[in-house]
Formats: structure tokens, C-alpha cells, sequence
């Protein structure tokens, strides 16, 4: 069982008391009615999808009931680090910046046709 | 035209009349109580707890208990305030003359109370909730909202031996079946 440390209870707590809550660190545009619809959609539908060092939010829905913040790496399945709502994006000690790999069809599959 | 005896309808509890016991584990229905599910900002804690002739609790999974009151702390601006006894303990009254901003829900009739008491009491809610309840991680005093099996609890440690389990009262013959399922295989 994942063990995930939740920084409300300042404790690791079972992941079944968890809730994933997509990426984190998403701001809503200041002037939303101003911006176009190509820039809305980049806000409101697309999302990163990275590999290796990622930021998602998480809620510890069966616990304190707070949402958080967690770095996790999208290929160990390992979360680096939590740390409270509302704080910047924290740099996680040893793990470089997120591999930018976008494995796109063509990119991947587009040779073997 | 039919007399209507009293004006008060007869309550019966969600689980009336079960009484669980296996060998090291017996799961008894608790007696009704009121409760109050508590929000309000750290700046209105002291207030509130002088209001509840209760300290309400800061640090995570800490309980308090002050003549037949128990406040349970559930987040970081969250409590469960439970009054036990007799007819009414005033807990929304005493919220509501606090005289601070603060959100003060009565969920005595939402949720049902299980005590869980024994040397297997432990072993019998481990059988369904991932929590250490080592007395190390999980000590007398020490409350949390959690899961158990499919359905949320909060759970209370009242004694070295003996848990309180608040669940919504829907949920209540699923919690004590489960219980019970636990308890059998709780071997002490």
C-alpha cells in the first residue's frame, strides 16, 4: 500500500484516504473575459502530461479534508514530496527539472507504418 | 379523528437492539448524542473553546474532553464536538453565544455511534481501515477521520482497549457487519 504524507496531519496515511486532483499550480488568467479562445483553451482543457518529476494537487478526502500539493514521479509511481496549498511550486532536492518527452503518435509510432 | 397521544415521536436508533460479541471483541451500539460538526478560523479558537468550557484542539489527531463533551479534531480549521448524556447538552447554543463568525452544523441525527471495545478491538477495525493503531501511533485520546472498508468513520480511542466509531447512520449496518466479519477473525 502507497503511503502518502499528508502536511495538514503531519503524518504518511494510506493512499485509500486519498483523492487525486489534477495538476497543480494552474493560474486562472487575470483578464479571463479578454484572453482568446486558443489561450482559454490552454488554461481550461490542456494539460501537461509530463514524465518523471511532475506537480499534481491531492485531497486527503478521508482525513483532514484539505487539498495539498504533491511532486511524484509519473514512471516510479514515487511521491518526492507534499507540501501545503497556496506555497510556490518547491524545487524537489535531486531530481532535475521534469524530461521534457512528449510521446506524441508520430513521434512514436509514425515509422512503422 | 384519531387522539394523538404525544406530540413527540418515539426515536429508535439506527441499530437498536444489535448486540455483537465474539470472543476478544464486543461492538455495542452507543447511546444517542448530540453533535456538532465545527468550522471556524484559528483566530476563534479561544473564544469558542471558552464558550464549550472545552479547549478545542490544534494539533492533528488530538482529542479533548471536558464533562461529557468531546471535541474531536478533524482538520486544521474542523471539529467534531460530540455531548454526551441525557437530553440536550446546549452545544449550539453554546456555539451560537460564542459571538464569533464560525459554522456550526448539528449532525446528531446524521451520524450513529459503535463502541468497538476489547483486547481484539483493534485487530476488528484494522479488518477494514489501513490506520496504525499501535498505542505508539494511535494513543488513548487520539481521534481521525478514516475509511473502513467502503465507508468513511471517524474513530476515537477512548481507552487502551476501546474505540468509538462515528459513522453516518446509512452507513451504520454496513460498519457493524463489517465489524462484526473483523471480530470473528480478531484471535486474542
Amino acid at each position: 500500500m502507497l503511503l502518502i504524507h499528508c502536511p495538514y496531519c503531519e503524518e504518511d496515511r494510506s493512499e485509500l484516504e486519498f483523492r487525486w486532483a489534477g495538476e497543480a499550480h494552474i493560474a486562472r488568467p487575470d483578464a479571463i473575459a479578454d484572453i482568446t479562445d486558443e489561450e482559454f483553451a490552454e488554461y481550461f482543457f490542456l494539460r501537461n502530461n509530463e514524465k518523471g518529476l511532475t506537480y499534481e494537487r491531492w485531497r486527503h478526502i478521508h482525513g483532514c479534508g484539505r487539498f495539498f500539493n504533491a511532486a511524484r514521479d509519473t514512471v516510479s509511481d514515487r511521491f518526492l514530496m507534499t507540501y501545503k496549498a497556496g506555497l510556490p511550486k518547491q524545487p524537489v532536492p535531486g531530481v532535475s527539472a521534469t524530461e521534457k518527452t512528449v510521446e506524441t503518435y508520430e513521434q512514436t509510432e509514425g515509422d512503422a507504418r | 379523528m384519531a387522539e394523538v397521544s404525544s406530540s413527540k415521536a418515539a426515536r429508535t436508533l439506527a441499530l437498536s437492539g444489535i448486540r455483537g460479541r465474539a470472543a476478544s471483541v464486543s461492538i455495542i451500539p452507543a447511546a444517542p448524542a448530540e453533535r456538532v460538526s465545527l468550522r471556524a478560523r484559528p483566530e476563534d479558537v479561544t473564544a469558542l473553546s471558552s464558550a464549550l468550557e472545552l479547549e478545542l484542539p490544534t494539533k492533528p489527531k488530538t482529542s479533548a474532553t471536558n464533562n461529557m463533551r468531546t471535541a474531536l479534531w478533524l482538520g486544521p480549521d474542523e471539529w467534531l464536538v460530540i455531548g454526551d448524556g441525557e437530553g440536550e447538552s446546549g452545544l449550539m447554543a453554546a456555539c451560537a453565544a460564542s459571538g464569533v463568525l464560525c459554522s456550526a452544523v448539528d449532525v446528531s441525527h446524521r451520524n450513529t455511534a459503535i463502541w468497538v471495545e476489547g483486547a481484539g478491538a483493534a485487530a476488528a477495525i484494522n479488518a477494514g481501515c489501513p490506520l496504525d493503531l499501535s498505542l505508539k501511533a494511535f494513543p488513548v485520546g487520539a481521534c481521525t477521520r478514516t475509511i473502513f472498508g467502503k465507508v468513511e468513520i471517524v474513530l476515537l480511542r477512548t481507552g487502551e482497549e476501546s474505540f468509538r466509531v462515528e459513522v453516518w447512520r446509512s452507513f451504520s449496518d454496513y460498519a457493524y457487519a463489517l465489524l462484526a466479519e473483523g471480530a470473528l477473525d480478531a484471535t486474542f
